[in-house]
């Protein structure tokens, strides 16, 4: 599934616009553990999380995600931004809870894989 | 959806208070983070969480959250399996991962009714 | 209806076993007298928070609470590292957890916000290298 299809279906909203957000979603990952997300997520996965320090970034380039979605209306700090557009990760937040963004996730059929 | 059905969506074991399978909530959290759940959850919700230590039950506790399922086979420890039944709080383990565990319960109906942004006192 | 009653719990720093304890044992206080479940939610987060604060990063501190008929005040006193800009602890967001108390679930940055929301007036006073004051009131309707 494409990240700008996802983006699209849900109306989300992209704080990276200068990232290109054609790329391959292979599955979805939730959690704001780090350990969690460094030990169990894979390749291309879209890293939803409430995290929004500069950590989450390293993670999320390490891991080779597609990209990571804020929730509860989130906005990543300054350093992280940066960070985020220097490596390559797209950012992207919605408005809804952890719950419903990964409900509606789910209902578009990505997987946990 | 009572904690029957909710066990029944996630295969889960429950861990303490297995008489309770009748209680019900009316909404779902999702969080690894304790000031998340007391920012934004309501009460009378299912928490679904990987965090298995007692402030999870304590934070459970304060935001009136009636119970918790961990995801993953995370188990908590003894302590906080004490905690939970001191304070009636059911603990539920389930193998599915905290991603498809929200997408079944979301698929059979269960919301979050959390919103964000909520006006409060000035 | 009942008199004014007032108490004090002791905390120790980095004693996440016990941490949460205070706060439980004043939520049950307040189920004790009746006051309100809506008023019990919004002390009991409150006073979480600020006690997880002073256990993630003081070395001890102290809980007081008083309550009346009309008004619930809840004082943290710690001795600790401090606040060194108090404006940036209350954004929402800003974080000084080092990475283990990220691990353990807090640390996200929205404590001091979330006893803001909670309550109905808060006054937090600092000094580097020695302690945090943080107090926090919630009003009770009259005759309740």
């Amino acid at each position: 599934m494409d990240l700008q299809t996802i983006i699209d279906s849900l109306s989300l909203e992209v704080i990276t616009p200068e990232l290109d957000l054609h790329r391959e979603v292979t599955g979805g990952y939730v959690s704001d553990l780090l350990s969690d997300v460094m030990g169990n997520s894979h390749e291309g996965n879209i890293w939803v999380t409430f995290q929004i320090h500069i950590n989450i970034i390293a993670v999320a380039s390490l891991k080779g995600h597609s990209g990571i979605i804020l929730v509860n209306n989130r906005k990543p700090e300054a350093e992280t931004l940066k960070r985020a557009i220097a490596e390559n990760i797209p950012i992207i937040t919605t408005t809804l809870p952890t719950f419903e963004l990964v409900g509606r996730l789910y209902a578009l059929g990505l997987r946990c894989r | 959806m009572n904690l029957s059905e909710i066990r029944n969506i996630l295969n889960a074991i429950v861990l303490t208070d297995e008489d309770a399978l009748q209680k019900t909530v009316a909404c779902a959290y999702c969080a690894d983070l304790m000031s998340d759940v007391l920012s934004f959850s309501v009460t009378n919700s299912l928490l679904i969480t990987g965090l298995t230590n007692t402030q999870v039950i304590r934070t459970a506790e304060m935001a009136a959250i009636e119970m918790i399922v961990f995801i993953q086979n995370k188990r908590p420890d003894i302590q906080t399996i004490k905690l939970a039944e001191e304070k009636h709080i059911p603990l539920l383990v389930t193998a599915f991962s905290m991603f498809d565990a929200c997408g079944r319960l979301y698929e059979k109906g269960l919301r979050s009714l959390a919103r964000v942004n909520v006006v409060h006192r000035a | 209806m009942g008199n004014a009653e007032e108490g004090i719990f002791f905390l120790t720093g980095k004693d996440f076993t016990n941490a949460g304890a205070a706060s439980s044992s004043l939520k049950g206080i307040l189920e004790r007298r009746g006051v309100p479940q809506d008023i019990i939610r919004r002390t009991a987060i409150a006073a979480f928070e600020a006690e997880m604060n002073v256990i993630i990063y003081a070395v001890a501190g102290m809980m007081k609470y008083r309550i009346t008929d009309t008004e619930i005040s809840v004082t943290l006193q710690d001795m600790g590292q401090g606040i060194p800009s108090i404006e940036l602890a209350m954004t929402e967001g800003y974080s000084t957890a080092p990475d283990y108390i990220r691990e353990m679930g807090f640390g996200s940055g929205m404590g001091l916000p979330n006893i803001k929301k909670s309550t109905d007036s808060l006054v937090v006073n600092s000094v580097v290298g020695e302690g945090t004051t943080l107090e926090f009131m919630i009003r009770l309707k009259a005759g309740e």
